[in-house]
């Protein structure tokens, strides 16, 4: 199970950029729409939720790669 | 247990989730009332002010929550759980209580909308404070191996608070009429809340600080900077991480979509009667409640960890076969219409000397009980049909669903197997959360992963699906209505899976 463990961080990493990729290609363009409503959401998921995510998740990664979680 | 040890505990439960479902409330009816307090407030006309009533209605309180939990588990974990949830407590009955009292755009001009999102700002600062005080303050009450049982009385109280939000707007609307609750009823919502505070306050008042606090502040074992120990030792972090990405990030997304996307289902795109969808969810509600003691007690019995990832796994196999069922329950083309009693009533609805709507008024019946009216308006300027900003005619269509007895028993049913779910991933979450953590910085510790999850995950849910709704729709999906549970399922997926890889039983019994 620590094997395990241990390279999924690699995975939670790789997670984390995915997200960040196409997040950027998804709601990317509703920062620039000119639409107030677009404007908040693209806000909160650029500054919010997506640091959030790609961060949290590499440190995570990090730690599981670094057997951290290791029993 | 002893009796005395039993009423004890009682008292203690009482008072915490007596302040914890008002918090709760405060903190939902604003969502409830947020098409009412937009038009009182924020002016459609200027941009400014709908840039802030989209802040403030959408985002703002759900955003701030995790700072409330870091300001007040810092504060928690020096001063001490009673007094910190004291002040989360006055913070969000206060907030709540001005909101009521502001007076109107009209009135005050532009200060009502900027009053209303520093309000919702406090009332999201306090609900990120409160909470992990509760959970806390109860955990540290609870005899060793029954934390999952009476923390769950804790647990009740979102769901307790957002039925009874949802209880005392239908009881304002049905004693008010319309024009009366439109002009100054939506106020009686928030104005009720200061009462309520006021006698939490008074229970909480006379209540002793929690032992294991108290016990470890009279040895000198509490810490003098939380937020250094709780996110700046990699050893600690490393929990909260895990806490968050295995347990709150899914436990967030299956209580929002079980509860808020639900409704908005119902009422957006199933476009059910908004009252039949209130009572609806509000059987629900009660019907699943009493379940969050069941799965609290459950944990203690056989483990939080495998009643949560048993709650997520559910959801996420569960969840486009229940939307499809919701749905078909009111697909008109799966019924048969009683053409002659359709009835179409044209009328016009002058607007200003160069403006009017014509407006058509259909009503339909259906073999099967259900009644539907259709609004279609068109807009005329200057005689010519309007166009919109994508140069198309510019006609609104408002339908709106009565539904029979029997598809509404049937919804209530999909509901209450939804809230089912909620119960299971949030019924053991306190407990799971309080046992991760040392004492001295547990109020700290806990509440930051739990209002990430919660509030950030979760709360965004409900605009997140409906953006994947309604891109798929204009995208021409014909199952446009499931694409909005891509987000729940996704992030309960990955959670389901980092809980059950790297969460064991030995974290909860680390700080036991």
């Amino acid at each position: 199970m620590n094997t395990i463990k241990k390279y999924l961080g690699i995975v939670w990493i790789a997670l984390a950029i995915a997200v960040a990729y196409y997040a950027i290609g998804i709601f990317g363009g509703r920062l620039t729409s000119g639409k107030q409503d677009d404007l908040v959401f693209g806000i909160i998921i650029f500054f919010i939720l997506l640091p959030m995510i790609v961060t949290g998740l590499t440190i995570f990664g990090w730690y599981a790669l670094t057997d951290e979680y290791e029993d | 247990m002893s009796d005395k040890k039993t009423k004890g505990i009682w008292k203690v439960i009482s008072a915490s989730s007596m302040g914890t479902m008002i918090e709760w409330y405060d903190f939902y009816i604003f969502g409830s009332l947020a098409v009412v307090l937009s038009t009182k407030f924020f002016p459609t006309d200027n941009p400014t002010a709908a840039f802030l009533s989209t802040l403030a209605t959408f985002a703002a309180g759900f955003v701030v929550r995790p700072f409330g939990a870091l300001f007040f588990g810092r504060l928690g974990d020096i001063i001490g759980r009673k007094y910190t949830f004291m002040v989360t407590l006055l913070l969000m009955g206060g907030a709540t209580f001005a909101i009521g009292c502001i007076p109107s755009y009209e009135t005050i001009g532009f200060a009502a909308p900027i009053l209303v999102l520093v309000l919702r700002l406090l009332q999201g600062l306090a609900l990120g404070g409160e909470y992990g005080g509760a959970a806390t303050y109860v955990a540290e009450h609870a005899p060793k191996g029954e934390k999952g049982y009476w923390t769950s009385w804790i647990q009740t109280t979102a769901t307790v608070g957002l039925f009874i939000s949802l209880m005392v707007i239908l009881v304002t609307k049905s004693v008010l009429s319309k024009e009366a609750f439109d002009e100054w009823g939506w106020r009686v919502p928030f104005w009720v809340s200061i009462l309520m505070v006021l006698v939490s306050y008074l229970i909480r008042k006379n209540m002793e600080e929690s032992p294991v606090f108290a016990k470890a502040k009279s040895e000198g074992k509490t810490s003098t900077n939380p937020l250094k120990e709780s996110f700046g030792n990699k050893y600690n972090l490393k929990f909260v991480l895990l806490a968050l990405f295995g347990a709150t990030m899914g436990q967030g997304v299956v209580w929002y979509t079980g509860q808020f996307y639900a409704m908005n289902f119902l009422k957006t795109v199933q476009s059910i009667d908004s009252s039949q969808v209130d009572m609806l969810l509000g059987v629900a509600l009660i019907l699943g409640t009493p379940f969050f003691v069941v799965f609290g007690w459950l944990s203690d019995k056989i483990g939080r960890k495998s009643i949560m990832m048993g709650g997520m796994l559910l959801a996420i196999l569960l969840y486009r076969p229940i939307y499809r069922a919701m749905y078909n329950t009111t697909d008109l083309t799966l019924k048969t219409e009683v053409v002659d009693q359709t009835k179409v009533v044209p009328s016009i609805k002058e607007i200003d000397a160069a403006k009017l709507d014509s407006i058509y008024t259909t009503t339909k019946a259906y073999t099967d009980g259900t009644t539907v009216e259709e609004i279609k308006t068109k807009h005329f300027e200057a005689g010519k049909l309007m166009v919109d900003d994508k140069g198309k005619d510019k006609i609104e269509t408002k339908v709106t669903k009565q539904i029979n007895s029997s598809d509404r028993w049937f919804l209530i049913f999909m509901v209450f197997i939804q809230v089912i779910f909620v119960t299971m991933v949030y019924g053991p979450i306190a407990a799971f959360l309080v046992e991760m953590f040392p004492v001295k910085i547990r109020y700290t510790s806990m509440s930051l992963p739990y209002h990430v999850g919660n509030g950030i995950f979760g709360g965004l849910l409900p605009a997140i699906s409906t953006y994947f709704v309604t891109q798929s729709k204009d995208a021409g999906d014909v199952e446009f209505y499931l694409e909005g549970l891509w987000y729940p399922i996704g992030i309960a997926a990955v959670c389901f899976i980092i809980g059950m890889i790297y969460i064991d039983r030995k974290i909860n019994t680390l700080h036991d």
